[in-house]
């Protein structure tokens, strides 16, 4: 086995699933903890800055880069082997022991991760469209707005108040963070597995930590926009 | 538990070989000891079928005590039957309760093709056993079994490991039809011993590529297979396996 091999045997294939997922799970936490600040309750200023900052930082700018090439190898690599792992078994059992022998969530790992790249387009569409390609290739630019750091900037809150105050669009993020703490909540702890980091000493702490993780961090983002339609929309 | 018997109806996947598209064939059994293990219950059935000139369901078995591995049998959904940590001759007919229906079907993956009705062709293991799950010893006479030092922790692990009967349980219980329970127990059984070394690197890149050459799927960590082994191997070895062959894949020098 040679060493590009080693990226297209079944192990390495999950190498790369539980890198580029760990890779992700640190996005999550500064995602949502960038976004915290609509809680801020202040018309959206400390929001509004956060934004700028992350939408005018060097390195920021080239971590988002990463952050797409480390999306599409999840993707690509998640799809392809939800495919191929029907390929396995030409004849099906005619009684299947459901949930005796294992969750049904890391069974649905495919269906799940399908669901919020469903959303992440549909997010994608909503925010980083208008907020990085706005007043080029036709699309509406953001309006602007001084904020109490002395710049004006992207009014990326006054974006979000329009899109959660329509109901369904509420609903279909709040779905999408359920699948998100589904996903979450068997990926989290099958990455450190992958990758070998499997001991007694630690294993439990890590998957606690998981289990929190996969709560807090999706209600985290799915109270947003229940937040902005209850107390703050249009 | 008092004695019982059973009437059952037995739904056992028929097929005449390899080739044959197969189908379930529906079978009466009466008068069944719950103290009978599940192949003394497939005993009585093929009688029967003997008897009434029928040809009886072809099944493997041989040691019937639980370490051979032979008797895979896909019973209710469930690999080896309803119980935890036995193989199918371990399995007793008290499990099942009088007027229940049982269905039978061999182990499914395209790595373990049918033979005949409940016999699949398992030599895939074989091949990656030979692929790597050995180790090298110098000719001449038979050194001291206590001749080089083993960790009590490494020993006891390494033994757990090594209880694996290569019964194919956690591919017939995995959704990937993944042998990762299977080849990670092979490569932690001599991975932790001294005697292991030599072989190290090139046992982990050497029997996962048999592995993946056989079709066996990926493993997604959803623990059916561990869930369904009858020797009870832990998935801890999954992750030695995965630790194993980084190793072998970036640190040593083999490939």
């Amino acid at each position: 086995m040679n060493f590009s091999q080693i990226f297209t045997s079944s192990i390495g294939k999950k190498i790369v699933m539980g890198v580029t997922g760990i890779f992700l799970v640190s996005f999550l936490m500064v995602h949502a903890g960038i976004n915290a600040c609509m809680f801020a309750n202040d018309g959206g200023d400390l929001f509004n800055r956060a934004a700028h900052f992350m939408g005018s930082n060097w390195l920021i700018r080239t971590m988002e880069i990463i952050l797409f090439a480390g999306l599409l190898a999840h993707i690509f690599q998640g799809l392809a082997l939800t495919l191929d792992h029907k390929t396995h078994r030409p004849v099906k059992y005619a009684v299947n022991p459901g949930n005796e022998t294992s969750k049904w969530y890391s069974r649905s790992m495919g269906l799940l991760g399908t669901l919020l790249l469903m959303f992440l387009i549909i997010h994608l569409y909503h925010f980083w469209t208008p907020s990085r390609l706005g007043g080029s290739f036709g699309v509406q630019p953001l309006a602007e707005k001084w904020v109490s750091s002395g710049e004006m900037v992207h009014d990326l809150y006054a974006e979000m108040q329009e899109e959660f105050s329509e109901l369904w669009v509420v609903i279909v993020y709040v779905l999408a963070m359920g699948s998100l703490a589904y996903h979450l909540l068997h990926g989290f702890q099958s990455a450190f597995r992958t990758l070998g980091l499997s001991h007694k000493k630690y294993t439990p702490t890590i998957e606690k930590l998981g289990v929190a993780f996969s709560i807090l961090v999706p209600a985290l983002f799915a109270a947003m926009p229940v937040y902005i339609y209850l107390f703050h929309k249009n | 538990m008092e004695h019982q018997n059973l009437n059952l109806t037995l739904k056992v996947w028929r097929q005449k070989n390899a080739s044959d598209a197969g189908h379930f064939e529906t079978y009466p059994v009466s008068g069944i000891s719950t103290e009978m293990s599940f192949l003394e219950m497939m005993d009585v059935l093929n009688e029967k079928l003997i008897a009434e000139k029928k040809e009886p369901i072809a099944f493997d078995h041989d040691c019937r005590e639980g370490i051979c591995g032979m008797c895979s049998m896909h019973i209710n959904g469930r690999a080896h039957g309803p119980w935890k940590g036995t193989t199918t001759c371990q399995l007793h007919m008290r499990a099942f309760n009088d007027g229940d229906t049982i269905t039978v079907e061999p182990w499914r993956a395209s790595a373990f093709p049918v033979l005949k009705d409940l016999v699949v062709d398992r030599s895939s293991f074989d091949r990656i056993q030979r692929a790597g799950g050995y180790v090298s010893v110098n000719t001449g006479n038979a050194k001291d079994a206590n001749n080089i030092p083993v960790a009590k922790e490494n020993a006891d692990l390494a033994f757990a490991a090594a209880a694996c009967i290569g019964c194919g349980a956690c591919v017939a219980a995995c959704k990937n039809a993944s042998a990762m329970l299977f080849v990670s127990a092979k490569v932690s059984q001599y991975a932790l011993l001294p005697q292991g070394q030599p072989e190290r690197t090139t046992r982990a890149l050497n029997m996962v590529a048999q592995m993946d050459k056989e079709g066996f799927g990926s493993c997604t960590n959803t623990g059916a297979c561990e869930a369904e082994c009858p020797k009870e191997i832990s998935v801890m070895n999954i992750a030695r396996l995965n630790r194993e062959f980084m190793n072998a894949g970036f640190m040593s020098n083999e490939g």
